[in-house]
């Protein structure tokens, strides 16, 4: 009998050991939130005292050049598509883009040590150089509009490919106008 | 005018370059040639020799007299006798054929005692003679040496003699493109400059990279070429390259863009854009002492210089206006002027030799067109009917320009007389191919005879 006492109390203390450890591995690295949540799975019996407290999420993350926000469910979402169309021959930033560029230029301004690349592009007609000239001017404006809201400008690096580059094969208004374009890319 | 297609192919036996991986040859169509084409007849040429040469030197001088669209070769097949000398010319044959010119000639090894054709021959002599067959005079006896791998260069020797005699107008056979090519998909994407023969021949890749290249050029001795690559950390650059070595070097380094590079006539300056002063504008670097001297000071966009002939001014575009517009600056005081004011977009000028006209890209009812304006007239001609079409570039007798356009759903070269009488496309087996440069003639001097002047 005091045997099966022992034998239940070195069970338990084994059963915490193995808990607290599971729990003490998150704490290493704050982005591996899938370990916290299969941790209560583990648990055969409510111990309150080792329950892990997941450290609270980063408001932005920045996952392959492209800038993600925490939403209400707690999950990161695509901050837009990172980039921003323009018309033929303009360097106009359209203001159905302001919102998404202003969480752009929110993100820099709370995290210095972001940087961004805005590249600039154009559409295949006209001369290449002119289109350089243009992707940069695109760029540029970008650049504006996101100091104007509080990034500062050594956070941003413009470069054009002109028509160089196309994001889409095509030659049509539908695939010129998906190349008539800025993308943000973080470093 | 009558619509011709004719196309003109000739396999290239032996390649005699040796240094340069290969590439995808040009071949060229003829779209559109002159009415009265002059009937020329270039019969094969004789070797005095054993063994084959490399390159059949009257099938190459036939190309290119019929890719000019001013001559109208005849086929050997149909010739009915094949003089070498002049005893063997009988020019009633000549007359039943129509022909009005006939072309003969032969070469021999420069050492007789070189029996063979083998790596001990390395010097031909070529015989050539032009005749009228009308008249029933000869117009040009010629002979000129050279070494076995410029077999190819002799035979645009006879061409452009030839060409010169018949039209007036100095030819450019003995001429090279440099071209641009990419392939892959737009996320693999393999760009290539390219040199190739201006008949499309003895294509050779110079340079491939995995970023953007554009806006290539020719220094006026041919030698060197300039051009704009993304190749260093993706961000553009102007680089030289020498042709004969391959010793490239990076002569920009400044921050935005960094582009369209224009050789000056006298080939000590590089007039280029820079936004490094925070907007595109016009600087000319002197290539001696890398100093810059900025022309430009304005907020539009201002780019794509070329000078003047004479290399007092430069030709530019810039929106300055609202839209782009040719405008040209006089370097001594910076005067500006406006050139264009017919369409909404005109582009990347370049003067014609003479110095009286200008080609540029010119937007008409949506379509990008080349067109020509004659500067006292104010005159603004359209020469092609393709659209999408940029990036002129003149032949250095001034009678022809190519161009990059569209065709078969590809990007390809197209060419067209400045008269717009003679048009002619060159598509590439493989890939889109843009940013065409017509070279200046080929500073290779054959020890040319004239026999008969």
């Amino acid at each position: 009998m005091g045997t099966r006492i022992i034998k239940g109390l070195l069970a338990l203390g084994f059963a915490v050991a193995l808990i607290s450890g599971c729990a003490s591995q998150p704490a290493d690295d704050m982005q591996e939130e899938a370990i916290v949540e299969e941790a209560p799975e583990v648990m055969s019996q409510p111990i309150e005292t080792v329950t892990p407290v997941a450290p609270p999420k980063a408001a932005w993350t920045i996952q392959n050049g492209a800038l993600y926000e925490l939403d209400s469910d707690d999950e990161y979402v695509a901050v837009g598509n990172g980039k921003f169309y323009f018309d033929f021959d303009q360097a106009i930033v359209k203001r159905h883009g302001h919102a998404v560029l202003n969480k752009h230029a929110n993100y820099l301004a709370a995290n210095s040590d972001a940087r961004v690349r805005l590249e600039g592009h154009a559409d295949e007609r006209g001369t290449r150089e002119y289109n350089l000239a243009l992707g940069e001017r695109r760029a540029n404006a970008i650049r504006a509009y996101l100091t104007s809201q509080g990034a500062s400008n050594y956070q941003t690096e413009v470069i054009s490919y002109g028509e160089e580059k196309a994001a889409v094969d095509g030659h049509d208004e539908s695939a010129w106008s998906m190349n008539r374009r800025v993308e943000l890319i973080y470093q | 005018m009558k619509l011709r297609r004719v196309v003109f192919y000739v396999p290239v036996l032996v390649v005699m370059l040796c240094c340069h991986s290969l590439s995808a040859e040009l071949r060229i169509e003829v779209t559109k040639g002159v009415d009265n084409a002059v009937r020329i007849a270039v019969v094969p040429f004789e070797w005095r020799g054993r063994g084959i040469l490399p390159e059949q030197i009257a099938d190459i001088v036939s190309s290119d007299l019929l890719l000019s669209g001013r001559f109208d070769t005849l086929d050997v097949d149909s010739m009915l006798s094949l003089p070498h000398v002049p005893d063997e010319v009988f020019f009633r044959d000549w007359r039943l054929l129509k022909a009005e010119y006939l072309v003969i000639g032969y070469l021999h090894a420069v050492n007789q005692d070189e029996a063979t054709i083998s790596p001990a021959v390395t010097r031909l002599r070529l015989h050539f003679e032009l005749y009228n067959v009308f008249r029933q005079s000869v117009e040009v006896i010629h002979e000129i040496e050279g070494e076995i791998q410029d077999l190819r260069d002799m035979a645009h020797y006879v061409s452009d003699v030839v060409y010169e005699k018949l039209t007036g107008i100095e030819g450019a056979f003995l001429t090279r493109i440099l071209y641009v090519t990419d392939t892959g998909p737009v996320d693999n994407r393999e760009y290539r400059l390219n040199v190739a023969d201006a008949d499309g021949k003895r294509a050779a890749v110079i340079l491939k990279s995995r970023e953007p290249l554009l806006s290539v050029i020719w220094s006026p001795d041919g030698r060197k070429i300039a051009y704009v690559s993304f190749e260093k950390d993706s961000k553009p650059a102007i680089y030289i390259r020498d042709m004969e070595s391959g010793e490239t070097e990076q002569i920009t380094n400044f921050k935005g863009l960094n582009g369209a590079p224009a050789w000056s006539p006298d080939g000590k300056s590089l007039a280029m854009v820079l936004s490094r002063d925070g907007n595109p504008e016009i600087y000319i670097m002197d290539l001696e002492d890398r100093r810059l001297r900025r022309i430009t000071r304005h907020y539009g966009i201002d780019t794509e210089p070329s000078w003047s002939p004479d290399g007092t001014s430069l030709i530019f575009t810039s929106n300055r206006g609202g839209k782009p517009q040719i405008y040209k600056i006089t370097l001594a005081n910076l005067e500006i002027e406006r050139l264009t004011f017919e369409g909404d977009y005109n582009a990347r000028a370049r003067f014609l030799p003479d110095g009286k006209s200008l080609i540029m890209v010119h937007r008409r009812k949506g379509i990008y067109h080349i067109a020509l304006l004659e500067l006292t007239r104010g005159r603004l001609t359209v020469l092609t009917e393709t659209a999408l079409d940029e990036s002129p570039s003149i032949a250095p007798n001034g009678s022809m320009l190519i161009y990059a356009t569209r065709y078969g759903g590809r990007g390809v070269l197209a060419a067209v007389s400045i008269d717009g009488g003679v048009k002619f496309r060159l598509p590439s087996s493989e890939g889109n191919v843009r940013e065409p440069a017509w070279s200046p003639k080929k500073h290779k001097k054959f020890e040319a005879n004239i026999l008969n002047e």
